[in-house]
């Protein structure tokens, strides 16, 4: 319990540093007297910059948790599903289709690609009868891989390689107000993950079990990945790709807390807030004043602690 | 000459699963290992056919340590057969058994290697279905082309890990069988991982029991199917009749 | 048997032929010569990929996966990167051919070099696990690389963009001499292990049952893998699904599990479908995409398709 109340001295803690480290001088002093253009560069920066980290952050750390649960895969993430790919799949098709659509349309079809992704990804899993605990994020990594290579088709068809590259790269430095409200849309799917909770957890417990204690197993999985596809979608069009979070965050957090979604949902989303918060800051100071982003910051953390994982899992194991 | 396991220990992370085990195999009998789940009869047994690696102790067979032999003699020394093989090649039980010469030929296979693959397909009463791909066959069929192989493989020593696991009654008696005419017949000696005791006890020449991971005993089939080293193996009272000058035991209420 | 290889070398041969003579025009010397060099560079990239897919997935006992997952592709295109970042597009244009060859391989090499030795120092390893590293540590190099290509100045940002596809456009004569004599050579130090795979795709514990000594054979074997990707990766580039699509198809035809009929059929198989791939890019599509980009496309779904059938 100790360790839960660190965690959210930690998130009060470095939300507060975040509000104050950019290229703009604002000291925590200033907050009583600010000038005009302290006050706007707080309002149309730095102020959307945390919220869209705080809910990017833990909303997809809870995506995460509800597919390892779902697939009973501690290692299934939508970044090892193909829910990231299929998404940035959506994206190059409403560039191309529907160049005038607002954000809105671009993420209706970006979140009808992710969902179809996912879909076919849970299908494939249905399929293999090889249910080795590494070799399903592999299948899901191929299967993202190819998805990918239909993107890059077009893509490179149409001369989009770059641009979209570049705008799905997870970076916060890009979202002002204006340019980030959209992710507020996800706060109600959280919530009725969180109201799902138990039954998700049911759910992970095998088909036969949900069935017998009188679930809908089939109703409750499509709900989950309406979910994850929904948010993951939602992200990666207003932020970008962060890697691996989905991954680890739940890893880390379940280790503590145990394979109960209702008592771990809430630590998932506070750890994946901080877990972004931290790698935020670090991007925006290691080269002050210019910024790494997010992308590579968590990239480089994620992989390092996720190998730390797979590795310190292996030798349990055996 | 005899196959000897000296002072064999195996760790996974802080867990002794195998410590300090020593055993004596005898040449041309049917030795078998019983024991509650998570005894070690597994791993003791990889260990002896090199699958796994121990942390300690020695392994010789016939006077030679198996740390200072050629994989490839052993191979024509001692043969395993672990209980999962699931093969996903298309793969018909003729070809199957070839693999079994693969030690003596690398996969060219002589006149009389085929002559071995002949006589093991023979042997197994697998003759008029060698040519069936073994994705096709039941159960009892693929565990007896594989141990067809095994015997093509032509080794003194055959050590299997649960050979009758997931099989109908009538397919266990069987193979039983066929290793029990092995071990009289050709002189081989089979060394088995058995969950059922009633199997140990009608089969086996000598037992070894063992728990959490030594040896609880081993003996004579007689010496250890008894009340008080089942006891002490299995924590439950088991009575034992002797049926058919069988030793049997009644465990079931 | 021998009739399905005869089939394909006939197949082979009618397209090579194809290949080379159809609409010559004038200056034919120039356009033989050119045409030569493609197809010697298909050959080479075409029989490593084939051969290497095939041992690797044996090695792993699965049909479904690919020696490019384990990060040697992302490494390629950060080394390229690199390079473009830190020393402009020119350098990446003008640098001797050969050394810019002999670095990506050899970078290539020892990072697979490096990843084998750690993780067979672990006991009781599972290949699984070489293989989720692997791709991991390829997800940090893309993100790498794509923090890196977003810095680069666009028109730079095109040099990159077209070592990130294979091509067989403007294939450099003096690699492919330096290419095909590493992949004689290691063909050659391969021979003596043929013999293992089929034994190999028996399982381990059958593998070492039968005397064979697993880990120094694996360890060769991913090594020669590593090897013949590196290779035919810096020579034309990264061409992802062309082992997968052209080891299941092998399979499917030749219906055989034994391996010398196997790497003899994928051989014909990679060199067909690069062939074919690369006139579609020349007549079809008019040099607007490239091979890679065909091949990824159509392995990737034929992939798919198989996830999707296999097991119903």
């Amino acid at each position: 319990m100790r360790k839960g109340y660190l965690l959210i001295i930690a998130l009060f803690l470095l939300s507060f540093i975040s509000l104050f480290v950019g290229v703009k001088n604002i000291s925590p002093l200033d907050l009583f007297h600010l000038t005009q253009d302290q006050q706007k560069i707080l309002t149309v920066s730095r102020l959307p910059r945390l919220i869209s980290i705080l809910i990017a952050g833990s909303s997809l750390s809870i995506c995460g948790l509800i597919m390892q649960q779902l697939t009973r895969n501690k290692f299934v993430s939508p970044t090892t599903a193909g829910t990231m790919d299929s998404a940035r799949l959506g994206v190059l098709v409403s560039l191309l289709v529907f160049p005038a659509a607002g954000m809105l349309e671009k993420m209706a079809i970006a979140f009808a690609f992710a969902l179809a992704g996912t879909f076919i990804f849970m299908k494939i899993l249905d399929h293999i009868k090889f249910k080795n605990t590494i070799f399903i994020p592999l299948v899901g990594l191929m299967f993202g891989n190819i998805v990918g290579s239909i993107t890059t088709f077009f893509g490179l068809k149409y001369n989009l390689i770059q641009s979209i590259s570049s705008w799905l790269h997870g970076d916060f430095s890009m979202v002002i107000e204006g340019r980030y409200e959209l992710l507020y849309i996800s706060i109600p799917a959280i919530i009725l993950a969180y109201l799902f909770a138990n039954r998700f957890t049911l759910a992970g417990m095998g088909e036969d079990l949900a069935v017998n204690l009188g679930l809908s197993y089939k109703r409750i999985v499509n709900l989950g990945l309406i979910i994850v596809a929904f948010v993951s979608s939602i992200v990666i069009l207003t932020v970008g790709t962060l890697p691996f979070l989905g991954l680890i965050v739940p890893n880390i957090v379940t280790i503590f807390r145990g394979d109960n979604i209702k008592k771990s949902i809430f630590p998932t989303a506070v750890m994946g807030a901080v877990f972004v918060l931290f790698c935020d800051i670090l991007g925006r100071i290691i080269i002050y004043p210019y910024e790494i982003s997010i992308s590579l910051t968590i990239g480089i953390i994620g992989s390092a602690i996720f190998l730390y994982l797979l590795l310190g899992r292996n030798a349990h194991e055996n | 000459m005899m196959l000897d396991v000296k002072h064999v220990t195996k760790q996974y992370g802080q867990k002794n699963v195998v410590e300090d085990v020593s055993v004596s195999i005898q040449k041309g009998k049917i030795t078998s290992f019983i024991g509650p789940n998570g005894a070690g009869k597994s791993t003791l047994l990889s260990m002896v056919s090199r699958l796994i690696n121990k942390d300690s102790g020695d392994i010789v067979i016939d006077g030679k340590n198996i740390k200072d032999s050629k994989s490839n003699d052993l191979a024509k020394k001692i043969s395993i057969l672990k209980q999962s093989n699931n093969v996903n090649i298309r793969i018909t039980i003729k070809d199957l058994v070839s693999f079994g010469r693969f030690p003596y030929s690398q996969g060219r296979l002589t006149e009389k290697d085929w002559q071995h693959v002949n006589d093991a397909l023979h042997y197994m009463r697998l003759e008029d279905m060698q040519n069936k791909y073994i994705d096709q066959l039941s159960g009892g069929q693929l565990q007896r082309a594989y141990i067809a192989m095994i015997l093509a493989q032509d080794t003194e020593y055959i050590l299997l890990d649960e050979p009758l696991n997931n099989l109908d009654m009538n397919h266990s008696v069987e193979i039983m069988k066929a290793l029990k005419k092995m071990v009289n017949e050709l002189g081989k000696t089979v060394v088995i991982v058995l969950h059922d005791i009633n199997f140990a006890s009608c089969y086996s020449d000598h037992i070894v029991a063992l728990k959490d991971g030594k040896v609880v005993k081993g003996g004579a089939t007689e010496e250890i199917i008894q009340q008080p080293v089942l006891k002490e193996v299995y924590d439950m009272d088991i009575q034992i009749e002797i049926i058919n000058n069988n030793r049997i035991c009644i465990y079931y209420t | 048997m021998k009739t399905k290889l005869i089939i394909l070398v006939t197949i082979t041969a009618a397209i090579i032929t194809l290949f080379l003579f159809i609409d010559m025009g004038g200056y034919w010397g120039y356009i033989l010569t050119r045409r030569l060099n493609k197809i010697l560079a298909i050959i080479l990239t075409g029989s490593s990929i084939g051969v290497s897919t095939i041992i690797f997935q044996t090695i792993t006992n699965n049909k479904i996966l690919t020696p490019n997952i384990i990060g040697l592709d992302s490494l390629y295109m950060l080394i390229q990167t690199v390079v473009v970042f830190t020393f402009g597009a020119n350098t990446l244009t003008m640098m001797n051919s050969n050394i810019h060859f002999l670095i990506s391989v050899g970078l290539m090499l020892v990072f697979s070099a490096l990843l084998y030795t750690f993780l067979f120092k672990r006991e009781g390893q599972n290949i699984y696990y070489l293989l989720l590293v692997g791709l991991i540590l390829g997800t940090l190099f893309s993100s790498i690389s794509s923090f890196m290509q977003i810095l680069i100045d666009p028109n730079e940002f095109l040099v990159v963009r077209d070592s990130m596809f294979a091509s067989f456009n403007n294939v450099n004569t003096q690699l492919l001499l330096i290419s095909s004599v590493s992949v004689v050579l290691i063909g050659l130090y391969f021979l003596r292990f043929i013999k293992y795979l089929d034994v190999l795709s028996l399982g381990k514990e059958q593998a070492i049952n039968l005397g064979v000594s697993y880990d120094p054979v694996v360890k060769r074997l991913l090594m020669i893998i590593a090897v013949l990707v590196s290779i035919s990766t810096a020579l034309v580039g990264p061409i992802t699904f062309l082992g997968l699509l052209v080891a299941n198809i092998t399979y499917h035809f030749m219906g055989t599990y034994q391996h010398k009929h196997l790497f003899a059929g994928s051989i014909f198989i990679s060199i067909i479908s690069l062939i074919g791939a690369q006139m579609l890019v020349e007549r079809v599509f008019h040099f607007s995409t490239s091979v890679s980009v065909i091949i990824n496309l159509v392995g990737g779904l034929y992939f798919l398709y198989l996830l999707l059938k296999e097991s119903k």
